[in-house]
């Protein structure tokens, strides 16, 4: 175990994952990891290709190109270059190219903001990339190999995205153990492309398909997200077998099991929840967490089993859909819709990096413990402090 | 119907994807006045007018009807038509 930036983390993951191809073009807070796997392929650490782009919806081109000729590929990126990827993330999950990309989760101008919150990656939600949170930096390193695991898998065949929130991840220095670098081989061997291009063998890729035939495609883009939610239950133990860390499938639970009152988020503020939790359970009151480890494919069953005894919910949403709520409490809404399920409370919060402190929680947990006496939920969603007058 | 991943065709997948029947109007060269300088041809964007002997023809499987080669012909010997007409 060593103490190192988060960044560096996920630089060495992707080193012992050895990509082929390496396309990034930096923006903060994703700089680091970028930079750091720059030195590693400059110094003849790592045996890749790094191409410097001139943009992210450059890198993520090179990536989808480098991906179709049969390579493994890495690329990072954040807010407005993860914005500006926005229509190659789409052909990336078309063409079903296994790219794996690390998400340094950041907010979206205007007006201009370089902090956490993960509208970035909610945004591309719809792109068919699967989209993994982290929860801290030994699992932003982890999932990184997991990513290319269940990435590169015949029945799945898609690109995943591993969010890690920018700066509260990126910047913080951690202990963290590596992944040796011969066991990361034997749990991924080098990628075995079920197509590729090649001029012994010329295909055509993501050629044109007319109204008879697209609906098909997409029906087979779902199928695949559909087939991942087990694969990436099956990664996360097989993981644990080989390395001895679990994080959780598609979600993971903490002091959920006589909960009256269930924390939901994604990502770093897990941590922060954690803490919290264990103080409100010092004073006696039932309130557990849920972690959406997954968001896409939306784990909705395995969400309404976690919840079921549960009487109020709490989401956490570091986004939001302007003009209805955060993206994480709609869909949570939606797969209780027909369960009779428990109340359930939308909290908008953490925008533009915004400190989520414990007391923050306490006071969710509260007002989630006020519903349930009243039996009723006053505001179906709420901005936290917010200071607008 | 067993389709590929990701859309993937061997080549040669034009020969059978038409696009004519993207027309909306058709040219229709004038032979008598076309002086076979082969503007149309080069400015075709889809590459459908050939020169055959002298004078250039077009194929009309995949011209989409976008009328570059009737706006560039010299000698205005390329009439768009209405393609129901």
């Amino acid at each position: 175990m060593e103490i190192m930036e988060g960044s560096r983390a996920v630089a060495e993951a992707v080193k012992a994952c050895r990509p082929n191809v390496i396309a990034a073009y930096p923006i903060t807070p994703q700089t680091h990891i970028v930079e750091e796997i720059a030195r590693m392929v400059a110094d003849g650490e790592l045996a890749s290709e790094y191409v410097r782009v001139d943009s992210e919806h450059s890198a993520m081109s090179v990536c989808v190109g480098a991906s179709a000729t049969g390579a493994r590929t890495y690329t990072a990126t954040t807010s407005q270059g993860m914005a500006l990827m926005h229509e190659v993330l789409f052909n990336a999950a078309g063409l079903r190219l296994p790219i794996v990309m690390t998400a340094a989760n950041r907010s979206l101008s205007a007006p201009i903001n370089i902090w956490n919150d993960q509208q970035d990656t909610v945004s591309e939600r719809d792109s068919g990339w699967i989209q993994l949170y982290a929860e801290d930096t030994q699992e932003a390193s982890d999932m990184i190999i997991q990513a290319y695991k269940i990435a590169e898998d015949h029945d799945i065949l898609l690109p995943v995205m591993v969010g890690m929130d920018g700066f509260i991840l990126t910047h913080v220095h951690e202990p963290v153990e590596l992944c040796p670098q011969e066991k990361v081989d034997d749990f991924l061997p080098s990628y075995d492309p079920a197509y590729y291009l090649t001029p012994k063998n010329p295909l055509s890729f993501g050629t044109i398909v007319y109204p008879s035939t697209y609906t098909e495609f997409r029906y087979m883009i779902h199928e695949a997200m559909k087939r991942a939610e087990r694969k990436i239950i099956d990664v996360a133990s097989d993981f644990r077998d080989k390395f001895g860390r679990h994080y959780g499938g598609l979600i993971d639970t903490y002091e959920a099991e006589d909960a009256e009152v269930l924390i939901m988020a994604m990502g770093s503020v897990i941590g922060t929840a954690k803490d919290a939790v264990d103080e409100l359970r010092s004073d006696g009151k039932k309130v557990g967490i849920v972690k959406v480890r997954c968001y896409r494919p939306f784990p909705a069953e395995a969400i309404s089993e976690a919840v079921k005894n549960a009487k109020a919910i709490a989401v956490l949403d570091k986004n939001i859909s302007l003009g209805y709520e955060g993206a994480l409490y709609t869909d949570v809404k939606s797969a209780l819709y027909n369960e009779n399920g428990p109340l359930a409370l939308g909290f908008i919060l953490g925008l533009g990096g915004r400190d989520i402190t414990k007391n923050t929680i306490k006071s969710i947990a509260e007002k989630a413990q006020k519903a349930i006496k009243s039996g009723r939920v006053e505001k179906d969603s709420e901005f936290v402090d917010v200071g607008v007058l | 119907m067993k389709l590929s991943i990701g859309a993937m065709v061997e080549p040669g997948s034009t020969r059978t994807n038409k696009t004519g029947s993207w027309r909306t109007f058709k040219p229709i060269i004038d032979v008598e006045a076309c002086i076979g300088c082969g503007t149309c041809s080069m400015f075709c964007p889809e590459g459908t007018i050939y020169k055959v002997a002298d004078k250039y023809t077009i194929d009309y499987d995949y011209c989409k009807g976008c009328g570059i080669c009737a706006h560039e012909c010299p000698v205005k010997a390329i009439e768009m038509v209405m393609e129901e007409e």
